[in-house]
Order: C-alpha cells, then structure tokens, then sequence
C-alpha cells in the first residue's frame, strides 16, 4: 500500500464520520466541527489519490487551498447563525418540527 | 460573459458601503445592465454556437475556462430575468419596512447570490462548479436567515446543513475523479469516462448525484426546503424557489448528459420515481398547508419532481431535454410570481392563513389575477409556459411507451388546479361581516405590478416557446 492510498483511505474514514455527526448529532457545535471533518477528509482524499509514483500533484493542492477558504466561510456563517440563535432562543439544538 | 460574474461581484461590494437606499438603486441599474449582457450572449450563443473565455488568458489544464452553451445560455437569461423584477419588488417591499433588518443585507447578498448563479452557469470544470456551488449555497442560507427571528434562523440552519453536506459529498466525487483521471474538466471527461469507467468513478457520480438531490430538495431530501422558503422575506423565498434549486437541477442534468452519461443510464428510473413521488407527495402537503406562503413552498417541492421526470426520457431527439428547459424556466417565473403575490396579500391583509384571504379579490384585483396566471403555468393550461412543458415531457414519454409517466404528469396538473383553486376560492369569498378587518394596509402598486410582469411572463413563455427551444439546441 502506498502512503498516498493510506492517506485517502484515512480520508474516507474522516469523510464519513463526519457525515454521521453532521446527521446523527443535534448539538450545534459539534456538527459544525463535524462539518470540517467532513471537509479535511475530502482535501485528505484530493490530495492522497492524486499522488503517483510518490510525486506530489500541485493542481489539487490548489484546490484544496480554495476549498479551506470555502470551508472557513461555511463554519464562520455557520458560527454566526448558531449565535443569533442561542441569543435568541437560548438553545443550542434545533428542536421541534416547525414544518407545517 | 466575464462581465456577468465581475459585474454583479462588484456592485454586491458597493452596496454594502452604500447602504440600503442608494445600493437598492445600484442593484437595479446593473441588473438591467446585466440583462441586457445576457440577452447579448444568447444571441451570440444562437447565431455562433458555444461561446468560450479563458479567464485571465490561462487555458484549460491550469486556468479556468468558462464555456457557455444554448442550456447555459438559457439559465443566464433566466436568472437575470427573473432577479431584475424581484429586485425592484424588493425596493418597495422593504421601503414599507424601513425598521426591517433584512433590508440592508438584501443588496449585497443579492449581488453575491448572482453573482454565484452566473458562475456556476458558466462554469466548464467540476471544482469551479464547486466553489460556486457554495458561493450559491451560503448567500442563499445567509439571505434566509438575514434579519429573521428564531424559527427563519433554524430554518437557515437547517438548509446549511443540508447544503453543506450536499456540496461535501459533491466534493469528494470531485476528489475521487481527479484521482482517477488526473482532470476536473468537464470536457476533457467526457470521452476518458465513455472508453473505461472504473468502480471509482461510478461512486464518484453517485456520491455527485445525491449530494446535487439533496441541494435540489428531491423528494425525500426536500425536508429542508418548506420552513426555509416559506418563512423568509418574500423577495428571498421567490429568488430561492425560482432560481437556487435549479440551479443545483441544472448541475445534475449538465452532468447527466456530458460527463455520466454513459454511466447513469441503468440507473434513470431511480431519479424518476422520486420526481413522481414528489409531484403527488408536495401537492398534497400543498393542499393542506395552513399558512399561504407554506402553500406556495410545497407548490414547490411538486414542480422540482416534474424537473426529475424528464431523465428516463432524455435521448437523441432531445425533446426530454426541452422538456426540462421549459420546466425550468416557466416555472421560475410562476414561481417567482406566486411568492411576489402571496407576499402582496399577506401585507395587505396582515394575514398569512389561506383561510383568511377572503375578500383579497375585490381589493387587490391585480394581485390575483397574477397569482390565478402563476397557477396556470403551474397546472399547464394552454397558452402558458408550463403547458408547452407538459406536453413536451409527455410526448417524450409516449414516444418511449411510458404510460405510468402520463398519467403522473396529469395527476400533478390536477392537483396543482387544486390548491390553486383553494386560494381562488377563499379570495372570492367575502369576509366575514361580524368583525371589521383589523389590518388594512394600503396595497403598493409596484409590488402588486411586478407580480403581475412576473406571472404574466411565465404565459408568455408559452407563445415564445419555439425560441427558448432553439436557443436550448445552439451550441450542441
């Protein structure tokens, strides 16, 4: 097994334990983090299969630098959000079922 | 074409430091301006084909190249056209509400919605088609929760989720692509995936798919979907609805019939009974929604499934493929349309229950008339927009012998003509004599005009159809 392979298969792992706290967990916290962890095992993904033959690949390390900005919006809009709610409800879980 | 994505980037910086009155009007004027690019660029699509740009003088392997089609071309013509209207709606619906909050991030926000949009129609690789995705996705969230209270904020939360992990698992297809075929463009993949495609790649596209499904609200990923286009600022809920779950649809179809294309045939029905169960399933939340606006967003959830219809059926004679095009479009404009006027009735009467509307047609006679034409398209009555859609789509079904398709499509338009007819009805009705209306706040003749261009465009499609036909087939 190359090291690139370990490296998107620790991706996988990342990516889809961060799924499941993104769905599973109601803290809004902690599904923001898991959020990035989703995110970090996708960059670990990018980067790790594009390697071959042990050369590194700069065209993904570009997006992934492009990708962290995203991520860094999405967590800050998502930490904003999470304040005006706690501040105006006190919580910090969505509760109930305000569809209608 | 570089101007419709610096343009609206640009003036979304400006308003912010012009604040809400003066930026209102900057929004307006370049958005005229932008409509008039776009008009310019579906000429150019229609009379040369494919319109191409190398952004900064840097070509495809390392640069990012923009690439604009008859479907492209298309989207970008809608997406003007339906902001402008929206935007002067805007204007004088948060003029009326000058202590209201959302009134001064509307502008920028909206700049940077669109400014997204445009991008994203443009776009010809799969990463780029990522970063604008979000761009999209978090302007979108951002304008829904601005200057809400605590249930558009969960609304919002509960949509970021969604279109976070729906990007997430966009991203790592995109992830698992390069690392098969070394390259994110959208042309250059679309040879490599028809000679060899690996177990890799179909996980890829699947993950792709769903992760669009789930940023296009398809039934069952549409649970995001009503409390946040029902409970935001009417201008939102009608940008939302008419064009940020297509812009996601458009996504997956460009991906459908260029890059997976040899990959997702067996799996087409997959998309088309979700579609069927959507169009019976949100129509009839529609038809038992309380408040009016909720009534509207289910409406919604409905029409995104005839949108799903259309992927069993696409083929060489590409009249699926109109049949998607004109769904996208004349729904977005009846969409658009209903909100406007729904947000109309709700701030006359001070009322949001369809229960309540009774007596709106004797005294926003405009209003109705927009929402009763808006309705039309929805349920597909000859001359609108949304009739030439259904007929397209169910031409496209019986030329393949799907019966079962028929008779969805039917179904749909009848239930449509219901909840339609459900608010018509109270409308007609007169209010109750006991008790005097408490609220009655003179009705803004711009308001219930733009509502009215807005529905009264999404008829005229249908006379236009043969030119929106035409400038979907350029460039193929």
């Amino acid at each position: 097994m190359t090291g690139g392979l370990l490296f998107a298969l620790t991706g996988v792992a990342l990516f889809a334990s961060g799924v499941a706290g993104v769905v599973l967990i109601d803290n809004l916290l902690r599904r923001i983090l898991a959020f990035n962890l989703m995110g970090s095992g996708a960059f670990l993904v990018l980067v790790g299969l594009a390697q071959r033959n042990e050369v590194a690949d700069p065209v993904p390390q570009a997006m992934v630098l492009t990708g962290i900005v995203v991520a860094v919006a999405a967590t800050a809009l998502a930490l904003a959000m999470t304040r005006k709610y706690h501040a105006l409800t006190g919580r910090l879980e969505l509760t109930g079922d305000d569809n209608d | 074409m570089v101007w419709l994505i610096a343009l609206p980037l640009g003036w979304a910086s400006l308003t912010v430091l012009l604040g809400p009155r003066r930026g209102a009007w900057t929004a307006i004027s370049a958005l005229t301006a932008q409509l008039w690019l776009a008009f310019e660029l579906a000429q150019t699509v229609r009379a040369t084909g494919t319109v191409r740009h190398a952004v900064g003088g840097w070509g495809a392997p390392l640069g990012i190249d923009l690439a604009v089609d008859g479907l492209s071309a298309a989207m970008l013509l809608l997406a003007q056209g339906v902001a402008l209207p929206v935007a002067i709606y805007a204007r004088a619906y948060f003029k009326v509400r000058s202590g209201h909050p959302g009134g001064v991030w509307f502008w920028p926000l909206l700049g940077f919605l669109i400014a997204g949009l445009n991008a994203l129609f443009a776009s010809a690789d799969l990463f780029n088609l990522y970063v604008t995705l979000e761009l999209v996705g978090l302007a979108a969230v951002a304008l829904v929760a601005a200057g809400g209270g605590a249930p558009q904020v969960a609304a919002a939360l509960r949509y970021l989720f969604a279109t976070l992990l729906g990007s997430g698992a966009y991203l790592l297809g995109v992830a698992l692509i390069y690392g098969v075929y070394g390259t994110v463009s959208t042309a250059t993949l679309e040879p490599l995936l028809t000679v060899e495609a690996p177990r890799l790649a179909w996980i890829a596209g699947l993950l792709m798919l769903s992760g669009l499904m789930l940023k296009t609200a398809l039934f069952p990923f549409h649970y995001w979907l009503p409390p946040a286009h029902g409970g935001a600022a009417t201008p939102v809920s009608a940008l939302l609805s008419a064009l940020v779950v297509k812009a996601s649809f458009y996504l997956i179809l460009r991906l459908w019939i260029g890059p997976f294309a040899a990959l997702v045939d067996r799996i087409a029905w997959l998309p088309a009974v979700l579609g069927a169960t959507a169009v019976i399933w949100g129509s009839w939340h529609a038809l038992r929604a309380v408040r009016l606006k909720a009534l509207v967003a289910w409406s919604t959830v409905a029409q995104i499934g005839y949108l799903f219809l259309v992927f069993p059926l696409l083929g060489d004679d590409r009249i699926a493929l109109h049949a998607g095009g004109m769904q996208m479009v004349s729904h977005a404009f009846a969409k658009a349309a209903m909100f406007t006027a729904a947000g109309v009735i709700v701030h006359t009467t001070g009322r949001d229950a369809v229960a309540e509307v009774a007596g709106v047609a004797s005294r926003l006679p405009v209003t109705l008339f927009a929402f009763g034409l808006a309705g039309m398209t929805l349920m597909g009555l000859p001359p609108s927009g949304g009739f030439l859609a259904k007929w397209l789509l169910i031409e496209a079904a019986l030329a393949r012998g799907r019966w079962d398709m028929v008779v969805v499509v039917l179904a749909g338009g009848l239930l449509a003509a219901a909840y339609t007819f459900r608010v018509l009805r109270q409308a007609f009705l007169l209010p109750p004599s006991g008790e005097r209306r408490r609220v009655e706040r003179r009705p803004i003749a711009v308001l219930e005009w733009t509502a009215f261009v807005l529905a009264a465009a999404s008829v005229a499609m249908g006379l236009r159809g043969m030119e929106i036909v035409q400038l979907l087939d350029a460039g193929t």
